[in-house]
């Protein structure tokens, strides 16, 4: 594919179209300008059209087909939502008019925040991060402050699980945490004796995911809750799980007293090929004065300029009015019911990583596969390419070896798990058969695999213009 | 597998080689590099630096991974091997010429393996 | 109701045999008893999608949309060509993932190449990733990159943007880094408070240019000052103004960022937005986040991927030095046809049309009898002073149009951009002169 510079055609048809022409006298700075050209693409509209609708056709969506990347919960995206969130009532208003003019933001702000502090059981809410791990700092920043106004500054150690997605112990740094790892036991769970182990005196908290990164509900988790308050320390959930449990079970009842949640994983916005999400954070009553963007003395401030990813906010609320009250745990066990249907059907050929009931994901190991002929997690996932199916995602957790883990999501139907357990199957068989075949995989992709060592070491991050 | 006969090893695999009692070279293994993979960076410490016996000084990327350098000794970098940023590849192609730093004022060291002994270390703990 | 579980009961059912379950409540067995929820969410019962979209554009009808928008402060209201939006509602683009499969992949990696050239292009910088959340966080990030062992204190120019401030504040608190306020002069900062204020401790400047009340700061004097003390120079600029203003890149900054949002993004009450990052080739290993690298296939055919990864949270985890994973792809993607769509000429005419409408508007204001605050050079944006500030602002909102953003004791804050005709600015400075007249 050609790059859109190299189709640029300088001078010749560039759009200069959208503009009217000034009808001010035109005023030219005298200060320092700018003496470089400014190489930016120049090409007919017709032409910039049809780049991008060729670099579409080169990528892979949840519209092109089943998408199971575990953690990253790639359900369907309603139509409507869109719809919505494009109203020129939304669109069009500066975030700094007066509240009195934008009363129909707030008023649905409002209610999103209730209607997730009701899925959470969490009591105050704010829609100002704009991502998960831009939440996760939120709250985090949410336990130093409530620590700190408590005058205990030694509570300076944040216990994260080995299980746990990496932006947990990045996050926990950047809010000047010490991070401390403790191992998870033989069922993927927490391990209570090193849990136990771990806290004390310097707690300021746990960053739990719940179901957790192996795809399980931890069936321990008000003791775990319970040790870390013991020991003074506050309950951090993740919730890049909970659509599994929504409507069915509350992170404010399982004992934790912040959360954050991705409305691009479980509220049905769309990825947007990496963002924007948005990553709405809560907490319990007695860290309400913290929370960002408010005029509360205490607030630990600002996350971002104004107040969250608005757009994304209404199509999550859109989502929540369209499924209602009854359709939230519907979604949660159609999603969980998706994932155990398609691990028992694979379970013979696959070796589960925890061989029992999951929630909404389950995790493979081919440890096997690879100690036999040789064909690991990536070389399975690099056939699939060839199938106009996503592969779970690879290698997460760091706890399993080789391993995929899978994430169907409510929104499939069972023929489209039944076509991609086979598909999973027939690669078995074809990885049995020819292993070595196994590793040139895919071939009917626009590249086949890429050079990534020769990316790294000689970085080439921009395109350099013909001098 | 080479185990050079006039190195020094640790048990965190790097390398020391002592131009006198308190200044030394130090790199990864030939093991180190073979475990780790294509090696595509790495991060070093500054000219004026105190490295401390037992502690992470660098650390070296392949494509999915990130993997720290422990310093065998403790002392302060006097010189930094600059090469190795352009050129990852010669921690991969000759681990024993791509020194990392020079270690000098020396105070104490880690006990060390000679060749031989590191040769063994090295096939126990396959 | 609207559901998206496709799967009738009647499957579900023939599913959970299929698992060996008896009902639904097997799959929960793990949760304790006393965590499931025994009541229905007090949530509204779910609607058709006919009511779904009768419900928002009723939430819609309750916000006043503009006819003329005068207010700028961080969101700035430009032209956006049809064909940025269908651009971005393609649906591949809008609902893929992160592209972690890079073979089937390309066209969002390629993209993504393309905005880094782009924003590299802008700022005159060599590298950028591949977007962070907004301007203000790609500020706060950009002052952490400068930060060493020996050097943390960060120095933040009076004229930046308050809500940047906040912002650095916030990610400061979090860092248990200490920021100090260089004071303002004049509407500029205040270099020889700056020489004096710069000390070994600190890590970088923070400077907006244009700054926050739309003056042109001296950044030669400011980067030669800060480079002097041996510390780094962060530069908050506006994307459009860099197609006529000298470059970050020509100045010497280290890191140049913005709030990407004029660049064909809709105003929509703050957010999605975009803020982009760049910096010089020796700071390049820095950069938080996703960043696309050129390689080539088994085969020796060009292609993009994720690149410099061992940087990032995934692998580097507590000690990354950002935690960032999902940005605002579908925002850089926006802005990158935005600038393909408007190509050079018609980002420099925009830019232009931006300084002379402010200008015009400036003079009829001061026609109308409101006073100029600072007498430096502005590009877009501009402070006046008199009274009645809040008469004016209800007056001009009372004819749909969206005033300047009041700052207190008289003051305010006015944008102008190719949006806004010489008549509506006119009209703008006649009610501005009833008011005051009256």
């Amino acid at each position: 594919m050609k790059l859109i510079f190299e189709r640029s055609t300088q001078g010749a048809g560039a759009s200069t179209q959208y503009l009217p022409s000034c009808d001010v006298p035109e005023v030219r700075l005298s200060g320092k300008m700018r003496s470089r050209q400014l190489r930016l693409p120049s090409l007919p509209e017709v032409e910039v059209d049809r780049h991008y609708s060729e670099l579409a056709r080169n990528a892979h969506g949840v519209n092109d087909g089943f998408y199971p990347l575990g953690s990253c919960t790639m359900k369907y995206n309603p139509a409507v939502n869109e719809d919505a969130a494009a109203l020129p009532g939304f669109t069009k208003i500066h975030p700094l008019q007066d509240d009195e003019t934008k009363k129909g933001c707030i008023k649905l702000a409002d209610e999103l925040k209730k209607y997730l502090c009701e899925i959470t059981g969490m009591d105050a809410m704010t829609l100002q991060p704009a991502a998960g791990a831009h939440g996760e700092f939120t709250g985090l920043l949410l336990i130093k402050a409530y620590h700190r106004s408590k005058g205990d500054l030694k509570r300076t150690k944040i216990i994260v699980p080995d299980s746990a997605h990496g932006t947990n112990p990045a996050s926990a740094s950047m809010a000047g945490f010490e991070v401390v790892s403790i191992p998870s036991d033989e069922n993927g769970c927490v391990d209570l004796a090193a849990l136990k182990a771990a806290v004390g005196e310097d707690t300021a908290g746990l960053m739990l995911t719940n179901p957790n990164t192996v795809g399980l509900f931890d069936p321990n988790i008000l003791e775990i809750t319970g040790i870390v308050h013991e020991a003074g320390g506050l309950c951090y959930y993740d919730g890049a799980n909970l659509n599994a449990v929504m409507g069915i079970a509350r992170p404010g009842d399982m004992g934790f007293d912040v959360v954050h949640l991705n409305l691009h994983k479980t509220f049905a916005t769309p990825h947007g090929g990496g963002g924007p999400g948005s990553g709405p954070s809560g907490c319990k009553e007695f860290l309400r004065p913290f929370l960002p963007d408010t005029d509360d003395p205490m607030s630990i401030g600002a996350v971002r300029s104004f107040s969250g990813n608005f757009l994304v906010a209404v199509k999550a609320y859109a989502y929540l009015i369209s499924i209602g009250a009854e359709g939230v745990p519907e979604a949660a066990k159609g999603a969980v019911l998706n994932a155990n249907y398609m691990k028992t059907k694979l379970a013979d050929l696959y070796p589960m990583a925890y061989d029992t009931v999951c929630m909404h994901e389950f995790v493979m190991s081919l440890e096997k596969m690879k100690h036999e002929i040789g064909v690991s997690a990536l070389d399975v996932a690099k056939a699939m390419l060839d199938h106009g199916i996503h592969p779970p995602t690879m290698y997460f957790p760091l706890i399993v070896h080789e391993a995929l883990m899978v994430e169907p999501t409510e929104t499939e139907t069972k023929e489209t798990l039944d076509e991609a357990v086979q598909l999973l199957r027939d690669i078995h068989a074809a990885a049995y058969a020819d292993p070595e075949k196994m590793h040139q995989l895919p071939l009917h992709t626009t590249v086949g695999r890429l050079d990534e060592v020769g990316a790294a070491r000689n970085p080439v991050i921009r395109y350099e213009f013909e001098a | 597998m080479i185990f050079p006969k006039e190195l020094k090893y640790s048990k965190t695999h790097e390398w020391i080689r002592f131009e006198d009692e308190t200044t030394a070279y130090i790199g990864i293994t030939d093991y180190a590099q073979s475990e780790l993979g294509d090696l595509v960076f790495v991060n070093l410490p500054q000219e004026g630096d105190d490295v401390a016996m037992g502690e992470p000084f660098a650390d070296v990327e392949s494509v999915k991974a990130v993997s720290d350098v422990i310093s065998p000794v403790s002392g302060t970098v006097s010189e930094v091997n600059e090469i190795l940023a352009d050129e990852p590849q010669m921690m991969n192609e000759s681990p024993y010429e791509a020194w990392f730093v020079k270690v000098t004022d020396i105070s104490e060291q880690e006990e060390l393996m000679d060749a031989e002994a590191y040769e063994a270390f090295v096939q126990e703990n396959n | 109701m609207g559901s998206y579980v496709p799967n009738t009961s009647r499957q579900q059912e023939e599913m959970l045999r299929e698992c060996g379950l008896k009902g639904f409540n097997d799959l929960y067995r793990d949760v304790p008893e006393t965590v499931l929820l025994k009541d229905k969410l007090a949530l509204p019962e779910g609607m058709s999608e006919m009511e779904v979209i009768r419900h928002m554009e009723d939430l819609a009808g309750m916000n006043t949309v503009y006819r003329h928008i005068l207010r700028g402060a961080g969101a700035y209201n430009h032209y956006i060509p049809s064909i940025v939006g269908e651009i971005a509602g393609k649906e591949t683009f809008r609902t893929a993932y992160t592209p972690y499969q890079a073979e089937i992949s390309q066209g969002v990696l390629q993209s993504i190449f393309e905005y880094q050239t782009d924003i590299c292009e802008l700022t005159g910088m060599d590298a950028s990733n591949a977007s962070v959340y907004d301007g203000a966080v790609a500020a706060a990030e950009g002052c952490e990159m400068c930060r060493d062992r020996k050097r943390s204190r960060i120095l933040v120019s009076s004229a930046v943007d308050p809500k940047t401030v906040k912002v650095v504040r916030t990610y400061s608190f979090g860092r248990d880094v200490e920021v100090t306020m260089v004071p303002e002069k004049d509407g500029a900062t205040d270099l020889d408070a700056l020489k004096e204020m710069l000390g070994p401790d600190v890590s970088c400047l923070l400077i907006q240019h244009p700054n926050y009340f739309g003056i042109l700061e001296d950044m030669d004097s400011a980067v030669s000052l800060v480079h002097e003390a041996g510390a780094k120079v962060v530069v908050s600029c506006n994307p459009i103004s860099l197609a006529v203003l000298e470059t970050p890149g020509e100045y010497g900054a280290d890191i140049a960022v913005g709030e990407g949002q004029p660049l064909g993004i809709p105003l929509s009450n703050g957010g999605p937005y975009l803020g982009f990052m760049a910096s010089t080739a020796k700071m390049m290993r820095r950069l938080p986040g996703r960043i696309v690298g050129q390689t080539v296939d088994c085969n020796g055919k060009r292609a993009y991927v994720l690149t410099l990864q061992a940087r990032e949270q995934h692998i580097r985890r507590e000690k990354a030095s950002s935690n960032i994973c999902s940005n605002e792809a579908l925002c850089a993607l926006r802005a990158s046809a935005y600038m393909a769509a408007m190509g050079p000429e018609g980002l420099e005419k925009a830019a232009v049309q931006c300084t002379s409408k402010a200008h015009y508007l400036l003079e009829r204001l001061e026609e109308a009898g409101l006073k100029r605050t600072y007498e430096k050079e502005f590009f877009h944006e501009f402070v006046t002073e008199g009274p009645k500030t809040d008469e004016i602002l209800k007056a001009l909102s009372g004819n749909g149009i969206l005033g300047g953003l009041p700052l207190g004791d008289g003051k305010i804050l006015w944008c102008a951009t190719e949006m806004n005709t010489k008549e509506e600015l006119d009209e703008t400075a006649a009610i501005v002169k009833e008011v005051l007249g009256s």
